[in-house]
């Protein structure tokens, strides 16, 4: 009876074995690719977790029914395993971790937002996984000297200082006074260091930096300071919640200011929600429509733009359109490696300068991607109350003039 | 100029945040509870005026309509919920709020999206003092409702036998019983009014502010702290702590910074507990 009962337990054990390990060889099974993502579709990023998993559907669709992926002679079709971080770091490493000891996923695409990428980057690394992500904007990630993170967006830093450049620009060339005020968080405060940056560059001056708690949604005592320093530039940034915020009591203070910058237009649907009162406002962007980029999969900004509101039934935001690009890269990089060997892939990545029609892609040592500016455009609206967003710098995707300074609210 | 626009821009906060305190103080006081879900009943008040508003209502019409609804989702988490730890110890009822605020958290997450969301009143701004001081007309539109709602609930308390009967319980529930007063329909109504509150709450905030599901907390936090300044029972005093903390905020703000103005107001509640402490001290002495 014992006998048996041990023979019986070791079978089980071989059995259970044999099953776990059969599924960890889920990476490249049969034609199929499989990349894992842990993605926020509950929780506080759930509506920005929604257009990244959007955006990395479309690009598969696409990708699959033009052809899909030929490494060595064969063809390849993609697959993403996704998992709800909800909204949690700690979730998203063990998703991570999961995905890739449990699943035996070996190529990994970035979840929504840089916190949440930050958890999941340090696992990724320890592993040796490959990593496409965008929705990681925090200067912090490519500073730490990942080998396997790739970044199809701008680095934090970037976002706002282009707006420095342009106020300076309008300005004569003469430095200019400029306010700020920036939430409390590692996003919000790359940017901020941006703005420093580009504010030293060019001996422009500082004349109010505060910091936005990240529980208030009442920025009057800021723009209190705004109208009686009367400053060139006001540069806000603080997700979604600070954008309409500021324009909410920006309008309601009647705070006049020739300049004002923010980021999150956009995911804060600005321009919706606030109408006329949202007009003028310069809001940094990764991508936008009208950019006149190229690939072969999604032809150009329009044509993306339209396919996937067919699909979604919404314009996209640039959170879809960088993610979708992600997918764009993973299927160059495989194609040029031709193998699934982590390194090689890895290696390709590294090596990647290519054109897609969110932007060209190259990658610095640090993984951020350093071939694609920033873009800048400004809420426009026409008589009949109806906005749209329309790029004004940099000057070579412009698609409307800066219009500068803005007009006192009394002469609105 | 400034100091005119700074405690303008605090008063008019305050009488917001004291509102909110008022229900949190309303309900302490009877039941003994210590409501941690208070800012996200307040949300979801905001929120019944905000889908108003897509739906093309005038969102003022919220402080109407959200608390008639707040008032029967108040009455329905007392009965399933609350009742049961009425009697217990502080300790279980902040745990069964702190538990009904992560759910009505995550349910709001759930059926209305993770978007930050306003509602446009369209109300304008009253300019003062040569266009110098600026005070929107939602927040003053805020302001006087806030007032109304407190005034007239002052009076109810007064004069109505359901409120003479939540009072008769706050100050002795077992001796109501006695008297013929059903407890158990005064609790339910309490909590029930103080939903109503934070439903009217909710609307103001989402024509003045910004609304998202997960930004009750704050609101908790700060009428927790109102009515801890202000002692329970205590309606007058609440209504005052509330306007004072929005202008010492407001000047916190202007004088330290932004990032220093949370830090300043719980150094405030610090200060004002090492002061009442002090005092209850040498009161004890003077009973020796």
């Amino acid at each position: 009876m014992k006998i048996t009962r041990i023979i019986l337990s070791f079978i089980s054990a071989v059995v259970i074995l044999f099953s776990t390990s059969v599924t960890s060889f889920a990476k490249v099974v049969g034609d199929k690719i499989v990349l894992g993502a842990a993605i926020s579709l509950t929780g506080k990023y759930s509506s920005n977790g929604v257009h990244t998993q959007n955006g990395y559907n479309m690009a598969v669709d696409r990708i699959n029914s033009m052809g899909g992926v030929k490494v060595g002679g064969k063809t390849y079709k993609f697959e993403i395993i996704y998992y709800d971080d909800e909204s949690n770091p700690k979730r998203a490493a063990q998703l991570a971790e999961r995905l890739i000891s449990q699943d035996g996923v070996e190529f990994m695409l970035g979840p929504y937002s840089s916190g949440l990428t930050k958890a999941i980057a340090p696992v990724t690394e320890k592993y040796g996984v490959p990593m496409v992500e965008a929705n990681g904007a925090s200067r912090s990630l490519f500073t730490k000297g990942y080998k396997y993170l790739f970044a199809v967006l701008a680095p934090a830093n970037l976002y706002l200082d282009v707006a420095i450049d342009l106020a300076v620009e309008k300005n004569n060339g003469k430095p200019v006074t400029v306010a700020m005020a920036f939430e409390q968080d590692a996003f919000s405060q790359d940017v901020r260091l941006g703005v420093l940056d580009a504010i030293k560059r060019t001996g422009s001056k500082k004349v109010i930096d505060d910091k936005l708690p990240k529980e208030l949604n009442d920025m009057a005592a800021t723009l209190v300071k705004v109208k009686q320093m009367k400053p060139d530039v006001l540069v806000v940034s603080g997700h979604t919640k600070g954008a309409l915020t500021a324009i909410r009591q920006i309008a309601e203070m009647k705070v006049d200011v020739p300049m004002l910058a923010m980021t999150h237009c956009d995911a804060a649907k600005l321009s919706k929600q606030h109408g006329k009162n949202s007009q003028y406002a310069l809001c940094a962007s990764q991508w936008h429509k009208t950019l006149t980029y190229k690939d072969n999969f999604f032809k150009d900004g329009m044509k993306y733009a339209a396919d996937f509101e067919k699909e979604f039934g919404y314009d996209p935001p640039y959170q879809s359109a960088e993610s979708s690009a992600a997918l764009l890269v993973f299927k160059d990089a495989f194609e040029r490696a031709n193998s699934f060997d982590q390194k090689k892939v890895r290696d390709a990545l590294a090596a990647t300068n290519m054109q897609t029609f969110y932007g060209n892609i190259k990658f610095a040592e640090g993984g951020q991607n350093v071939d694609k500016p920033m873009v800048l455009f400004q809420v426009m609206c026409d008589g009949s109350g109806k906005c749209e967003n329309k790029v004004v710098a940099p000057t070579k995707w412009a698609s409307a003039k800066l219009i500068h300074p803005i007009p006192k609210w009394s002469e609105r | 100029m400034i100091t005119v626009q700074a405690c303008l821009d605090g008063l008019l906060l305050g009488i917001l945040f004291a509102l909110i305190a008022y229900g949190m103080a309303l309900q302490w006081g009877v039941m003994n509870i210590i409501n941690i879900a208070q800012g996200d009943l307040v949300i979801l008040g905001g929120y019944i005026a905000y889908f108003m508003y897509l739906y093309g209502i005038h969102p003022a019409w919220g402080v109407i309509v959200s608390p008639i609804i707040m008032y029967f989702i108040g009455v329905g988490i007392y009965k399933l919920v609350i009742n049961k730890v009425v009697d217990r110890d502080l300790f279980i009822s902040i745990l069964a709020t702190f538990g009904i605020s992560i759910l009505f958290m995550q349910l709001m997450n759930f059926a209305f999206g993770a978007d930050v969301v306003l509602a446009n009143s369209g109300y304008g701004t009253t300019m003062l003092f040569d266009n110098n001081v600026t005070l929107p007309n939602s927040k003053i539109f805020s302001a006087v409702i806030s007032i109304v709602f407190a005034i007239g609930l002052v009076i109810y308390m007064k004069k109505s036998k359901l409120g003479r009967a939540i009072r008769a319980t706050a100050q002795n529930s077992r001796a109501a019983k006695i008297l013929g007063v059903d407890t158990e329909k005064v609790y339910a109504a309490t909590f029930g009014i103080n939903a109503a509150l934070c439903g009217v709450a909710g609307a103001l905030i989402s024509i003045t502010f910004t609304i998202h599901p997960y930004m009750g907390l704050p609101y908790t936090i700060r009428s927790f702290m109102i009515v801890i300044v202000a002692g329970l029972g205590n309606l007058p005093g609440v209504a005052m702590s509330g306007m004072g903390l929005g202008v010492f905020e407001e000047f916190a703000d202007y004088i330290l910074g932004t990032e220093f103005r949370i830090g300043a107001v719980f150094l405030l509640l610090v200060l004002i507990l090492v002061y009442r402490r002090f005092k209850l001290s040498r009161k004890r002495e003077y009973l020796k």
